[in-house]
């Protein structure tokens, strides 16, 4: 036959064409190295800091607000800690966060979505409207609220944002879902006597997984921001845990005169939300999916 | 006697015009009271344009729309009201476009397992379907967009013999493809068609096509059939002015065939549309 | 002299860091009011050869060798600003979609106008509203609509997919081209619609004497609207000349594979 040479070329160059767009794409680069990074120096964080005592309560007075320099890279606090080495602890917090809320919205979001957007009638009508007034609030109150009520602790604001912030997923599922129902091979699968659960899970779930992990690295750098304004309230992590939004609301006291206490910080806190945007940013050009914001 | 494969009595299909309120404002049938026969193993053709009802025919034989009346038997039995498993075992169905009738996202081993696996089959069948269709058994861990358009074409058509039918509805199923591949799939039609004892519903507006896949056709105009007969007979001799009209209509590459096509009245120097053909032969027809 | 003549084209396509030649020396001429096909299957390279007569290629592909002729003057190597003067007056192109090639969102006579007001301004002719607007009637009743005037001020969705053509075909004759380019026209229609569509074009062609260079796959088309022929395969031309010969004893084995595989209207055994 003689279409097949195409066939055999397309095969070959389908990973490489993948890695080769990814490649040129300088915003999906940076966005990888910055997340990965983050994700190493979290993991590997006691052996890498320089002063990983300083991770507890240390008080070192002699060595207090001490400005950047080659022993403290981001200077030291008031109780004389190294802010490098908690700053790179601080990271643990915040993947930790991001992650944990998104394990939970994510599928749940993803799911309710797929039902809604393929049964349609009064399983949509049900699902959409109460996302409809889920959307309504705004996940950082509900967790000012819940931390206000209940302890204060992460793991409370975690599962304040979780319970809210499946709903963005939910939205974003059903209409994609609506789409793919549409196209013929759901139709095809029908007629072939395929199950239901095969439809949703085998058919429909894959085509809707490239929108959702664009979504999903997009939310991380929210998720994150979120948590660091929490932090900052002081209604996220205790001390002395090290935590980026507690650093930037305690070194926030001694502005301007150490201000590396607070900004420095703050500019990690930024440089990894930002790291998880451009992550999101770059995959939504390679998927090529549209509609997420 | 035996019952034809598929026999459809007095089908008639209305689909409802609504408001933007939803209310019902009219309706359009798509459908009207269109019966046909068609024998174990024969190929018939349903010819027509678009809005002559002739997709909403082939959903209706596949279960995917209920007639409003009339009846659809395959072997002899009813289809309408019976439960559907049962019944996609034996009937089944090539779509026009291969590119929107695979999943993306699955391998082509996968896409044929779907049907295997619904209908109780081993899933080891698929490297024997891919053979029936002429294509390598490694071409199973190939996603649809590795493959060209007539590789895909074939992977439906494997698809679709995975559960063993009877009947085969081919809607329109080269009309995406080149004409090379076109030949090529056709001749992989006839030749299941022959060695696995198909039936085929084959719906068309290729009409050069028609004359040479289909031994029996039925040329519908607005949701009713105007004509039908063998192939042979209704292309070398059509009775109805539709009928005449689609022929001569096609474009074609011999003087042969262009002789065959029948002459149309010009109406102010141009071709007629249906409508204005019809309603000059009715006046004609009045004035007599 | 030809019209449109295209010598020794290469274009090249550099996709993912890599270059592939998608056109090989690519040679065709279109005399002035003579119609000529181009005619191939998918991949052929007739698409290729087309925007680049036109001057529609993407950025990630490039002509790296040949001229394009248009009355004698080298398309390539003109100013950009020459070119565009040519474009869509001189020669214009008559687009294959009938659904996406008309913005849902203006009337007929507003998107007519818009274009001859550029064509005009391109060309330095003063034309105002009223005389746009008689020349938007008058392109409509070439193109044998019957109330050009209702036509004119109907919005894309309130026409059938035949009309939409027609206002596609009238788009191009604005500016009274010498040369249409016509990709798969009607191949989106019906085939009673796609037949009407068909002869207006040949109606027009032979009226107006315009030189038409037919891009299709079909060769049923190319039959009914055009004397001579060339081959496509692979980015070269495989077999030229007339028409009518080709089809009757075509000499090369691609295009005696490609008429053998047509179906025939006689059905098999005649043919």
């Amino acid at each position: 036959m003689s279409d097949l040479d195409l066939s055999e070329q397309a095969a070959l160059s389908n990973a490489w064409q993948n890695w080769y767009r990814f490649s040129r794409n300088p915003t999906a680069v940076i966005g990888a190295i910055i997340v990965v990074v983050a994700v190493l120096l979290a993991v590997f964080a006691p052996y890498i800091v320089p002063y990983p005592a300083d991770a507890g309560a240390v008080v070192d007075f002699q060595h207090r607000h001490l400005p950047p320099s080659w022993e403290h890279w981001f200077g030291t606090d008031n109780t004389g800690r190294d802010n490098f080495s908690r700053a790179i602890y601080g990271l643990r917090v915040s993947l930790a966060l991001a992650g944990v809320v998104l394990v939970i919205a994510v599928p749940v979001g993803t799911v309710l979505g797929i039902l809604a957007g393929y049964f349609g009638g009064w399983t949509e009508i049900v699902i959409m409207r109460l996302t409809d007034i889920a959307l309504a609030i705004p996940p950082l109150v509900v967790a000012l609220a819940v931390a206000a009520v209940l302890e204060p602790t992460l793991l409370n604001s975690m599962l304040a944002l979780a319970s809210l912030w499946w709903t963005w997923h939910a939205r974003l599922v059903y209409s994609v879902t609506r789409q793919v129902r549409a196209q013929e091979y759901i139709e095809a699968a029908e007629t072939l006597g395929a199950s239901k659960l095969h439809i949703l899970f085998r058919e429909i779930l894959p085509n809707v997984i490239s929108p959702v992990a664009v979504k999903t690295s997009l939310d991380a750098g929210f998720v994150i921001l979120i948590g660091a304004a929490l932090s900052y309230l002081g209604l996220g992590v205790r001390p002395p845990t090290p935590d980026l939004g507690t650093m930037v609301a305690n070194g926030a006291n001694f502005l301007p005169d150490f201000w590396w206490e607070s900004m420095l910080p703050a500019t990690v806190i930024l440089v990894l939300a930002l790291g998880f945007n451009l992550l999101g940013d770059g995959l939504r050009d390679l998927f090529d999916v549209e509609d997420v914001r | 006697m035996s019952a034809p494969t598929l026999e459809i009595r007095n089908l008639t299909k209305t689909f409802p015009i609504r408001t933007a309120f939803g209310g019902k404002a009219g309706a359009v049938t798509a459908v009207d009271d269109v019966s046909l026969r068609v024998a174990a193993g024969a190929v018939y053709g349903l010819a027509g344009e678009s809005g002559s009802g002739k997709s909403t025919i082939a959903r209706m034989v596949m279960g995917l729309t209920r007639p409003d009346s009339g009846d659809i038997l395959i072997d002899g039995q009813s289809i309408i009201g019976v439960k559907s498993h049962a019944h996609r075992g034996r009937v089944q169905m090539v779509f026009q476009n291969p590119g929107a009738s695979l999943n993306p996202r699955r391998t082509v081993g996968q896409s044929i397992r779907v049907a295997l696996d619904a209908h109780g089959k081993p899933a080891a069948r698929v490297g024997d379907l891919l053979d029936m269709v002429q294509l390598p058994r490694h071409f199973a861990d190939r996603y649809p967009h590795e493959l060209s358009g007539g590789q895909k074409q074939r992977v439906a058509i494997a698809r679709a013999l995975a559960v063993e039918p009877r009947l085969l509805v081919l809607d329109e199923p080269t009309s995406a493809l080149d004409v090379s591949v076109q030949a090529k799939v056709i001749e992989l039609l006839e030749d299941l068609g022959r060695d696995l004892g198909l039936t085929y519903l084959f719906i068309s507006h290729d009409l050069s096509l028609m004359r040479n896949f289909t031994a029996e056709v039925g040329v519908l105009y607005r949701g009713r059939i105007v004509e039908t007969g063998p192939t042979a007979r209704v292309f070398a001799d059509p009775q109805h002015d539709y009928t005449r009209l689609l022929l001569a209509s096609v474009p074609v590459i011999s003087d042969e065939e262009a002789a065959l096509r029948p002459d149309i009245p010009l109406i102010n120097g141009e071709l007629p549309t249906a409508e204005e053909l019809l309603a000059l032969r009715q006046a004609e027809r009045k004035s007599e | 002299m030809s019209l449109l003549s295209v010598e020794d084209i290469h274009v090249s396509f550099t996709t993912y860091g890599r270059t592939t030649e998608v056109l090989k020396g690519v040679s065709l001429s279109v005399p002035a009011a003579q119609q000529v096909a181009l005619v191939g299957e998918s991949g052929s390279g007739k698409s290729v050869t087309m925007k680049s007569i036109m001057g529609l290629l993407p950025q990630a592909a490039r002509i790296t060798q040949g001229r394009i002729l248009f009355d004698g003057d080298d398309l390539l190597t003109m100013r950009e600003r020459d070119r565009l003067k040519l474009r869509g007056t001189a020669m214009s192109m008559v687009f294959q979609d009938p659904m996406s090639s008309l913005n849902p969102v203006w009337t007929v006579a507003d998107q007519l106008s818009t274009i001859l007001k550029y064509a005009d301004r391109r060309l330095g002719r003063a034309r105002d509203r009223r005389g746009r607007m008689a020349r938007v009637h008058e392109v409509l009743a070439q193109v044998r609509m019957r109330e050009p005037e209702r036509v004119a001020a109907s919005y894309p969705v309130q026409l059938s997919g035949g009309m939409r053509q027609r206002v596609l075909i009238a788009m191009a004759l604005l500016s009274e081209p010498r040369l249409l380019i016509a990709d798969e026209p009607g191949t989106a229609l019906d085939v009673t619609t796609q037949a009407q569509i068909l002869k207006l074009l040949k109606d027009l062609v032979t009226e107006r004497q315009l030189a038409l260079l037919m891009i299709t796959h079909n060769l049923g088309v190319v039959r009914e609207t055009c004397a001579y022929t060339y081959v496509m395969h692979k980015g070269a031309i495989v077999e030229e000349g007339r028409t009518a010969a080709i089809f009757a004893e075509p000499q090369q084995d691609y295009t005696r594979a490609l008429i053998a595989a047509v179906p025939r209207l006689t059905g098999r055994d005649a043919a």
